[in-house]
């Protein structure tokens, strides 16, 4: 048989339903009306019946089989106008639904289509174009402007302005020059850059968040699960409920139009067209959800914690004043700086970053370096044993230290971190170490304060550190001298007190506390693999007024989807009590059941539209 | 055992899950399916003796749903 698309079957369709239609209630010709309304019928319900059939095969009834039983039964008892409009709206709706559907997935689709697909690369000095799957590593790529970055690498030659939104969700162009870094899926806008390759094809940092992406759109919420269950009893329920109207009342009709109504489509719909348009708007602005679980989950939050370090703060600490104690700052800075090459701590490279840009020499040699876990570090120089680190040192020395000590406090209540320096014999110098407060995290607390999210800071950092950096946010609760394992034990203490918690952090050494948090919030470190794996949310921007931004996402997406549970709830009700009264007939029960799994949809759509304020 | 994924059309209404899922599980040689309703997407795991993925995809089509890529 000739084929037809859904579009030509419904124009046709469409077209003698009208006809019957016409000759039905203007002309009451009524023998031409049926031969039309049966056409309909014949065409708009053959891929139905087809449908049916094939999966009756397999003893599976769907909507389609439930649409055929109500048909055919229509025709049985000569309601032949009821059979045509059925069909014809079934069809009708089934093609909206389809385009409308592919609305809200429109945003994760873009994304995927981001992918670069071809790329230039340089082999025996020949550039030649081929498939990115190609590419190999240590490759050299050559990418000019308008053109897909395709792999992540190192700039060999050029320099350009990249735009990187796809990576970091930030629109404005970066400016990236020889060895600096590029990733795959960003755009040269100007300039030329001559690349070698580091990652290729599904190992790039933007082959993993399309993954992430992808994967997550079906990862079911919580309440989906529990409406697909609800939903596998409620169709048998209700063709049992035909059967039983139909041996009580011997009402054919009325049997065939429950039969219609039988599949609560609405409803099965109403979360994961939620879902899947807030995760792709989310995606879309660097926000990425692992699953339908994490939308929901951030959706409810009552508190959210953050691991201070890179998060509320930038995470590059900086020496901010040095006071010292019968030595030159010079020679405080250069001592201090020698034994902290030894130290990997973030605080001991701010140090020797002070000492460089003040052009002190490093190049001395130190002996008899001994690092001094939780402590600091200990070595000789010029044949004077020093110490450097925090003020547990200060307890090994043999001196009265009541004076420093409250030095020390008062440093800390400003929100420095104070390093000390010593010799055997006396403290020479204290260096105040402070990593700024991001711009917009003041702003942040506050949006946080107005969704009545209580906001609470953990740090390793010591209690009056933090008191201060709480006192300068407004953050309702701090908890300061904290090791990894102890943070994951507050976040335990606040889920008791404050039911779901969000937690926090850069990525870097804070996995178990975003693990144990209920939901994990990773930001600012694209392509960090830890933070993608244990994460429920990945801040792609290090802007962290983004969050702001996530939270709201989420509250609209699960408000969107409990609109949509309630409106298909609603009207299923309706509708089931209509039928059993005798208002709603077997044309009407169709087009009110279409009608809202259409406005669920398009309720969906709705969604795609929330921007960042 | 092999796994593969299949990219259908797009599957718009939920009732087609039901049905995709019900003909592969009772398709013998095929242990574990999962339809994925938002990327219209087939994941099937299955014994490659017992069935082939030509055979998978030729049901997936007879029950109306064509397979436009898979890996």
């Amino acid at each position: 048989m000739f084929k037809l698309t859904k579009k030509q079957i419904i124009t046709i369709s469409l077209l003698t339903i009208s006809i019957a239609f016409i000759l039905k209630q203007f002309i009451d010709f009524s023998l031409y009306a049926n031969i039309f309304m049966l056409i309909t019928t014949v065409i708009a319900g053959t891929p139905i019946f087809k449908k049916a059939f094939s999966a009756i095969r397999y003893k599976i009834i769907g909507i389609d089989a439930l649409v055929t039983i109500a048909v055919i039964g229509a025709i049985l008892i000569g309601e032949y106008w009821e059979a045509a409009a059925v069909t014809f709206l079934f069809m009708l709706g089934d093609y909206l639904e389809s385009r409308t559907i592919e609305k809200t997935r429109s945003s994760i689709k873009a994304l995927l289509d981001l992918a670069p697909k071809k790329t230039t690369v340089l082999r025996d000095d020949i550039e030649m174009i081929i498939g990115v799957e190609e590419v190999l590593i240590n490759d050299t790529v050559i990418v000019k402007p308008g053109e897909k970055i395709s792999v992540d690498g190192i700039i060999l030659e050029g320099n350009a302005y990249v735009n990187q939104s796809s990576i970091t969700g930030e629109s404005i162009s970066v400016y990236k020059s020889s060895n600096d870094s590029v990733f795959s899926g960003t755009t040269i806008e100007s300039g030329y850059l001559i690349i070698s390759a580091q990652k290729i094809g599904d190992d790039t940092t933007f082959a993993h968040i399309l993954q992430l992406v992808e994967d997550a759109q079906d990862s079911k919420a919580k309440t989906q699960k529990f409406i697909e269950k609800f939903s596998a009893y409620y169709t048998p329920s209700i063709v049992i409920l035909a059967i039983m109207m139909f041996i009580i009342t011997r009402d054919i009709e009325l049997s065939l139009t429950i039969i219609v109504i039988a599949c609560p489509g609405a409803l099965v719909i109403s979360t994961p067209v939620s879902i899947v348009a807030g995760i792709g708007n989310g995606a879309k602005h660097g926000v990425l959800f692992k699953g339908g679980e994490s939308i929901e989950t951030l959706g409810k939050i009552k508190a959210v914690a953050f691991d201070k370090t890179g998060t509320l703060t930038i995470g590059k600490p900086v020496v901010k004043k040095i006071k010292t104690f019968g030595i030159s700052e010079h020679d405080a800075l250069k001592i201090a700086a020698l034994g902290e090459t030894y130290s990997e701590h973030p605080l001991g490279k701010a140090i020797i970053q002070k000492a460089q840009t003040e052009m002190i020499d490093l190049t001395d040699k130190i002996d008899n370096i001994q690092i001094l876990t939780g402590l600091g570090i200990q070595f000789d120089y010029l044949g004077i044993h020093y110490r450097i680190g925090n003020r547990s040192l200060l307890k090994s020395l043999n001196i009265d230290y009541s004076t420093i000590e409250e030095e020390i406090k008062l440093e800390e209540a400003l929100g420095f971190t104070t390093i000390l320096l010593s010799n055997d014999k006396q403290i020479l110098a204290l260096i105040m170490i402070a990593d700024a407060i991001r711009d917009d995290a003041q702003e942040l607390i506050k949006q946080l304060h107005k969704l009545n999210i209580k906001v609470i800071m953990l740090t390793g950092d010591n209690q009056r550190t933090a008191e201060s950096i709480a006192k300068q946010l407004q953050i309702d609760e701090y908890y300061g001298d904290l090791l990894p394992e102890h943070k994951v034990e507050v976040l335990n203490k606040l889920k008791l007190n404050y039911g779901l918690v969000a937690m926090v952090g850069d990525g870097v050494n804070d996995a178990p506390a975003l693990a144990s948090a209920d939901i994990g919030i990773a930001m600012g470190q694209a392509g960090a693999d830890v933070a993608m794996e244990t994460a429920d949310v990945i801040l792609l921007s290090s802007q962290i007024k983004k969050l702001n931004y996530a939270f709201g996402l989420s509250r609209k997406t699960v408000q969107n989807m409990t609109q949509n549970i309630v409106f298909a709830l609603v009207v299923a009700g309706f509708l089931l009590a209509g039928v059993l009264i005798k208002t709603v007939n077997l044309s009407l029960g169709m087009l009110i059941h279409e009608l809202s799994v259409f406005l669920v949809i398009l309720n969906a759509v709705g969604l795609l539209r929330y921007r960042e304020k | 055992m092999l796994n593969k994924t299949y990219q259908l059309e797009t599957v718009s209404c939920p009732s087609c899950i039901k049905k995709i899922e019900g003909m592969l599980k009772q398709t013998d040689g095929i242990e574990t399916s999962e339809v994925l309703f938002n990327s219209s997407r087939v994941k099937v795991s299955f014994n490659e003796e017992q069935v082939t993925s030509a055979l998978i995809k030729a049901k997936l089509h007879q029950l109306g749903f064509n397979v436009l890529s898979e890996k």
